[in-house]
C-alpha cells in the first residue's frame, strides 16, 4: 500500500517538482539572441563546454533504464549481464576520432542530425531518409522504455490502481510537464536537470555499495550467494562466469551495442550540442565514469540475491517483474529517506535521456522528412517549430505505447532498435573516413542488414517465449555444429558491410552514376570559429555565421 | 586558444589531420576487454571479487588512461 511509503512518496514528488521548475527557468540559461532556430532549441546553441557536455551525455547514454535493466539481468543471469561493462569500455576509445570528424564536417555545414550528414556525403536524399526512419524507429521504444523505469519505482511505492488509466496517471502526469518544459526549453532542460539527476545518482550508488556489502557480510559472501543461486538453477547459462556457450555472444554483444550506441540520434545530438572539439576528446576520458558507476549499478543484482529479495509480481498473472529488483532492494534495506532519494534519482534518471531522444526524433523528422519532402523553403523558425510539435507527439507516442500496449512490447521493439540502428553504420560512421562506397550499395547493404537482422531476431526462443525471446542467435541455425549464441546485430551488420562492397565493386564496374559530395576533406577537421559554409544552401545552412561569433564571444 | 583560426582554405590545409602513430594506442582498451580467456575465471579474488569482476571494472581505469595519453600526446602536434 503507498500508505506505507509517504516519506518515500514526499521526497519523491519534492525532488521531481525542483527538476520540472529548473525545466522551465532552463529557457533563460545561457539564453540565445533568437529561441526559434534549430541550433538553439535542438542543440541548446552548440556551445556546451566540458562540464555541461559531461553531465549532458552521461545523463543522455546511461539511463534510468539502463540502471534498472542491468542489475534485473545480472540477478537473473549472472555474468551475462555485466556485459555492460566492456560495452562500455570499448565505446570511448573507439569512437574518439571518429566523433571528432562528426563534429568538425557537422559544424562546417550546421548538420543537426546524423541523416543530414549523409545527405550531404553520398548525395542521395532515399539514403538520407533511410537513416532518418531507422534513427526514429530506434529511439521511439527507448524513450517508452524510460517510463518502465519510473513505473519499476512507483509499483515499489505502491502507487497503482485498479484500471489500466489509473496505474499510469502518475506517468502521464510526469510527462505531460515533461513535455512543457522540453517544448518551452529545448536541449537546455535536459542539460540542467542533468546536474541534479547525475548528482543523486552518485551519491545513491556510492552510499548503496558502500553500505550493503557491510550489511550483507561483505563482496565474497555477495558472490557465493548468488554462485549458489545459480548453480542450484536448473539453466545451465547463468552463473557468475560465462561459459563456452555464451562467450562469443558475451564479446559480440558488448561489441555490437558499443558500435550500435553513438548510431543512435540522441547519442548524436549530445555530440554535436558540445563546442568544440577538445571538449569532446576530454570527455571521452571523463565519461567512463559513468561506467564504474555502472558496473557498480550491475553488482546491485547480486546484492539483491544476497539480501533474498523477491521481485514483484508481473503485469500478467504467474509472472515476475525483475526490474522491480533494484527498487525493492533499497526499500529493504534503507531508511525511507534515503529511499526516496534513491527513487527520485531513477525516475528524474528517465527524464533527461527521454527529453534528449524525443528532441533528437524531433530533429530528424524536422530535417529529413519535413524540410526534405513536405516544405522544402522552411525558416529555421519554421523548422524549429515543426520540431518544438514533433517533440510533443513522440512523447504522446512513447505514453500511448506504454498505456495500451504491453510493456514488454517495447522491451522487444528497443531490442530491435538495437539491431536496426547499426544498420546505419556503413553510411554513417564509415561514411565520415570514406566515400568510397556507392551510394545505391549503402541502400542495399542496409536492406539486407534489417531483413537478417529482423529474420535473426524473430528466430530467437527464450524459456517463456517462441519468437524475440532475446538478441542471442544460436549458430547452429546457421549449420554449424555448435550450441555457441551470436549476438543478432553483429552478423547482420557484417552481411551488411559485405553487400555494400561487393555491391560498391559491381556498381563502379558498371559505372552506374553515383553521387557527388557535397564535404571536402578539410571539414573532417574544422574548429571552433572556423567559418561554416553556405554553398549548398537548399540545406538551410545559416548565411550569417551568427552562432560562429557568439560561440567566440562565450 | 584564442588564437584567430586560419580563414583560407590553402591556410586550413596546414592544421594538423588527427594523423598520429599514437592514435594506435587506441585499439589496446578496445581489444583488450573484449578477450574473455583474461578474465573469465574466479581466482585470484581481490576484496572479495572474482576476477571477472575485478578485471573488467580495471579495463575502465586502462580505457581512461589510453585515452588521457592520447590526448595528451596528439595535443602538442596538433596545436596551432
Amino acid at each position: 500500500m503507498w500508505r506505507d511509503h509517504v516519506t518515500e512518496i514526499s521526497i519523491f514528488t519534492a525532488l521531481f517538482l525542483l527538476v520540472s521548475a529548473m525545466g522551465f527557468v532552463a529557457s533563460r540559461w545561457r539564453a540565445p539572441k533568437d529561441m526559434a532556430h534549430l541550433d538553439e532549441w535542438g542543440l541548446g546553441g552548440r556551445n556546451f563546454g566540458g562540464w555541461i557536455t559531461w553531465f549532458l551525455i552521461g545523463g543522455d547514454l546511461y539511463t534510468a533504464y539502463t540502471f534498472v535493466a542491468v542489475p534485473a539481468l545480472v540477478f537473473g543471469a549472472g555474468a551475462m549481464g555485466f556485459f555492460a561493462v566492456p560495452y562500455t569500455v570499448v565505446i570511448y576509445p573507439m569512437v574518439f576520432l571518429v566523433l571528432c570528424r562528426l563534429w568538425s564536417v557537422s559544424h562546417r555545414h550546421g548538420f543537426v542530425t546524423p541523416a543530414d550528414f549523409v545527405r550531404s556525403r553520398f548525395d542521395s536524399p532515399v539514403l538520407a531518409l533511410l537513416v532518418a526512419i531507422t534513427g526514429i524507429v530506434a529511439t521511439m521504444p527507448y524513450i517508452a522504455l524510460q517510463l518502465v523505469g519510473i513505473e519499476a519505482v512507483l509499483k515499489t511505492m505502491g502507487v497503482t490502481g485498479e484500471s489500466s488509466l489509473a496505474r499510469h496517471l502518475p506517468i502521464i502526469i510526469a510527462f505531460a510537464i515533461l513535455a512543457a518544459y522540453t517544448y518551452q526549453s529545448g536541449l537546455r532542460a535536459p542539460a540542467l536537470i542533468a546536474f541534479v539527476k547525475d548528482t543523486l545518482i552518485y551519491v545513491v550508488i556510492l552510499a548503496a555499495v558502500l553500505y550493503l556489502p557491510y550489511k550483507l557480510g561483505g563482496w565474497g559472501e555477495i558472490f557465493d550467494a548468488a554462485d549458489a543461486k545459480f548453480a542450484a538453477s536448473p539453466n545451465p547459462n547463468d552463473g557468475i562466469l560465462l561459459n563456452a556457450n555464451n562467450q562469443v555472444q558475451y564479446v559480440t554483444l558488448a561489441f555490437g551495442s558499443a558500435l550500435a550506441l553513438f548510431l543512435y540520434p540522441h547519442s548524436i545530438t549530445g555530440v554535436l550540442a558540445s563546442r568544440n572539439r577538445d571538449v569532446i576528446k576530454r570527455n571521452m576520458s571523463a565519461l567512463p565514469a559513468y561506467s564504474v558507476l555502472l558496473g557498480l549499478i550491475a553488482l546491485l543484482g547480486f546484492m539483491a540475491i544476497a539480501a533474498d529479495v523477491q521481485p514483484l509480481p508481473g503485469a500478467t498473472a504467474g509472472t515476475v517483474d525483475n526490474n522491480t529488483i533494484v527498487p525493492v532492494l533499497f526499500d529493504q534495506q534503507f531508511p525511507s529517506w534515503f529511499t526516496g532519494v534513491a527513487y527520485a534519482a531513477i525516475g528524474i534518471g528517465a527524464l533527461v535521456p527521454a527529453a534528449i531522444m524525443s528532441i533528437a526524433a524531433a530533429n530528424l523528422f524536422t530535417r529529413n522528412i519535413y524540410k526534405e519532402y513536405l516544405r522544402r523553403d522552411a525558416t529555421p523558425a519554421q523548422e524549429a517549430k515543426a520540431s518544438k510539435l514533433t517533440s510533443l507527439v513522440v512523447k504522446i507516442g512513447a505514453v500511448a505505447c506504454i498505456v495500451f500496449l504491453d510493456p514488454q512490447f517495447s522491451i522487444d521493439l528497443q531490442l530491435i532498435g538495437g539491431v536496426i540502428i547499426l544498420q546505419t553504420l556503413p553510411a554513417v560512421a564509415l561514411g565520415l573516413y570514406t566515400r568510397w562506397f556507392h551510394r545505391g550499395a549503402l541502400i542495399a547493404g542496409w536492406a539486407v542488414g534489417m531483413s537478417l537482422g529482423m529474420w535473426m531476431l524473430y528466430q530467437v526462443s527464450s524459456p517463456t517465449r517462441s519468437h524475440f525471446g532475446g538478441s542471442a542467435f544460436p549458430l547452429e541455425r546457421f549449420g554449424f555444429d555448435t550450441t555457441m549464441t551470436i549476438y543478432a546485430g553483429f552478423v547482420a551488420v557484417l552481411a551488411n558491410l559485405l553487400v555494400a562492397t561487393a555491391l560498391t565493386l559491381v556498381l563502379r564496374t558498371a559505372q552506374v552514376a553515383d553521387g557527388g559530395d557535397r564535404t571536402s576533406p578539410d571539414d573532417y577537421f574544422a574548429d571552433e570559429g572556423d567559418p561554416r559554409v553556405s554553398r549548398d544552401d537548399r540545406r538551410g545552412v545559416d548565411p550569417a555565421p551568427e552562432s560562429v561569433a557568439g560561440a567566440n564571444a562565450g | 586558444m584564442a588564437t584567430p583560426e586560419p580563414q583560407t582554405p590553402a591556410a586550413a590545409k596546414t592544421r594538423a589531420k588527427d594523423k598520429s602513430p599514437w592514435n594506435w594506442l587506441l585499439f589496446v582498451p578496445v581489444v583488450v576487454p573484449l578477450i574473455p580467456a583474461f578474465y573469465n575465471s574466479d581466482s585470484p579474488r581481490v576484496l572479495g571479487f572474482p576476477r571477472f569482476y575485478w578485471l573488467q571494472l580495471a579495463y575502465i581505469l586502462l580505457g581512461v588512461a589510453v585515452t588521457t595519453l592520447v590526448y595528451q600526446l596528439t595535443k602538442k602536434r596538433g596545436d596551432r
